[in-house]
């Protein structure tokens, strides 16, 4: 950034007090548990006295753990369902809602309802709506046969899946919209010219145009799916059995339920750190770095 | 230049109405039947009988405490959002330093954190601190995590405001704090509006703090009240739904009228 125009004028510039309250508020409720969860899977603690120390035995009984393993496995099937349903939807959601006509705005309005929504309100609409008795499969049995989706693994993994759609498409595809807008036309213009259809402008135009679009909204995509948590409670309680039992559920289940605080903080930590690992990977991918590059020269 | 209608796009998005809507429709719908009237009717049909009964049974058992607390938790995060947010985009837009760019890092390493990933030392932290089962104990960490996003979509805004601006203010021998009053505050009000909206849709939303950190039905929010619904009383449809309709109304009256800035908030949300 240019540092004074002509005649020499440098502006005061604020000190790095004005960051002090927010940098310690945030250091207080964010990142010292954060250091915590660390000290605690350490230790075992039952929520009411203190925790003691007990070395390697969290860990060690995690890696033998039948569950965790397959609930990482489930977390990372989900999560890539996640990707590969709600990526071609909101593409597609969003480019189409990037044109101008007026009966867009208004649909879009009626799509963008679900964000609206709390986690826990769409779990609980979607319950009713998929219950087996009273709900929809019941008077829709052409479609959905004996219609208890949520009693087979393949079935809940599908209803999951299908809600995960239902909520996220519409912030997807907001992000998508915005991508599209930022398109030259002139590049759709010259394409109509060479006699390019709709197809092909999408295909040669839009999607390649859109591509640091499409890794932000994936890598937002796999950092909400890794910590689907209201929707699993609330839909499946990580059944049936435990075949969609999550790691953040498996976490919640042991620290608040069995009162196991030392595993359960010992499971939040392989969420941290691949979530970490995630957002590293934000600022690598998503010009985070290069926008950081404009401020004041750093 | 014309272009013919794009009729699969237009296919596709009908089909996508009718997802989003049947959903909807059956919400809404069922929030005016009788218990009765749900279960032999099911969910798709008009209601024989149109009620109200639901919305004032849900008002009456306990939903107007809930609504009230999660209004106070809103209001808290919003206030201490809009309190220390502001000063720190300041701070990482104009500060000169290497640790600005520190402090920016930090707080975009926040992005990342999940909620999960700290709620067994969350739960350690209140507790210990005696502010288990209170607001303020749901408030604080609710604000906490909203500020990642709200830093980074309010620092966006304010490196919008162009530096000959500060450069006429100090000619006028500005101090910072006036330039962050008198130039910073009324040019990104854009963004202020933006995090306003999203830390208060977080913070009307919020359902895994509260889950943990509070257990009476005195600081029990609108989100846990739908959960204990749900548990308690799961045959009652009616009455949970419109139990959701309830919660989601201010939303949607804000929708109404501020759709603009509700979508920036959210886009904003997404990254630029």
């Amino acid at each position: 950034m240019t540092r004074a125009t002509g005649r020499g004028a440098v502006a005061t510039r604020p000190g790095l007090v004005w960051a002090v309250p927010a940098a310690v508020f945030f250091g207080m409720f964010a990142l010292t548990p954060l250091l915590l969860v660390a000290v605690l899977s350490f230790t075992s603690w039952d929520g009411i006295g203190d925790p003691h120390f007990n070395g390697l035995d969290n860990w060690t009984a995690l890696f033998h753990d039948p569950v965790m393993l397959q609930s990482v496995w489930t977390t990372l099937l989900l999560t890539a369902l996640g990707v590969v349903t709600q990526t071609p939807v909101s593409i597609l959601i969003g480019v189409w809602a990037a044109g101008k006509q007026r009966n867009r705005a208004v649909l879009s309005a009626v799509y963008f309802v679900p964000l609206l929504l709390s986690a826990t309100a769409v779990s609980v609409v979607w319950r009713a709506v998929l219950d087996p008795n009273f709900g929809v499969p019941a008077q829709l049995t052409w479609l959905f046969g004996d219609g208890n989706l949520l009693g087979t693994k393949s079935g809940a993994i599908g209803v999951l899946t299908f809600v995960g759609v239902w909520q996220f498409t519409p912030l997807h595809a907001l992000i998508y919209q915005g991508g599209a807008r930022a398109i030259p036309q002139v590049l759709y213009q010259a394409a109509a010219v060479d006699g390019a259809g709709r197809v092909r402008q999408f295909l040669h135009i839009t999607l390649p145009q859109l591509r640091n679009t499409v890794i932000t909204s994936v890598i937002l995509m796999v950092v909400g799916g890794l910590t689907t948590f209201d929707t699993v409670l609330i839909l499946t309680q990580g059944g049936p059995g435990t075949d969609t039992t999550v790691t953040s559920y498996y976490m919640y289940q042991k620290a608040f339920k069995s009162f196991d605080f030392g595993t359960g903080s010992a499971i939040a930590l392989v969420l941290v750190v691949v979530a970490t690992l995630i957002s590293l990977a934000v600022v690598r991918l998503s010009g985070y770095d290069r926008m950081r590059g404009t401020a004041e020269g750093l | 230049m014309r272009r013919r209608p794009n009729v699969l796009a237009g296919f596709g998005s009908l089909v996508w109405l009718v997802l989003v809507g049947l959903p909807l429709y059956v919400l809404l719908i069922a929030t005016f039947r009788t218990r009765a009237d749900y279960s032999t009717e099911g969910p798709l049909s008009l209601p024989k009988h149109w009620t109200l009964q639901n919305y004032l049974t849900d008002l009456s058992t306990g939903f107007g405490q809930d609504f009230l607390n999660t209004l106070t938790v809103t209001a808290g995060v919003v206030a201490i959002v809009l309190l220390v947010v502001p000063p720190l985009a300041y701070a990482i837009v104009r500060a000169r330093g290497r640790a600005t760019g520190w402090v920016f890092r930090l707080f975009l390493l926040g992005l990342a954190i999940p909620a999960q990933a700290v709620i067994v030392p969350m739960f350690f932290v209140i507790s210990k601190t005696g502010l288990y089962d209170h607001l303020l104990g749901v408030i604080l960490p609710t604000a906490a995590f909203c500020l990642p996003v709200c830093t980074l979509v309010l620092t966006g805004a304010m490196r919008d405001i162009s530096p000959e601006l500060y450069e006429a203010m100090a000619m006028d021998g500005a101090s910072p704090a006036r330039m962050f009053r008198q130039l910073v505050l009324p040019l990104s009000k854009g963004g202020l509006s933006s995090i306003t909206v999203f830390a208060a849709l977080q913070a009307w939303n919020g359902f895994l703090f509260p889950l943990i950190l509070t257990q009476s039905d005195s600081t029990k929010v609108i989100t846990l009240g739908l959960y204990d619904f749900q548990t308690e009383h799961g045959v009652d449809v009616p009455g949970l739904l419109s139990a959701v309709v309830l919660s989601m109304l201010p939303v949607f009256v804000v929708y109404l009228f501020a759709r603009r800035a509700l979508v920036q908030g959210l886009t904003g949300v997404g990254g630029k």
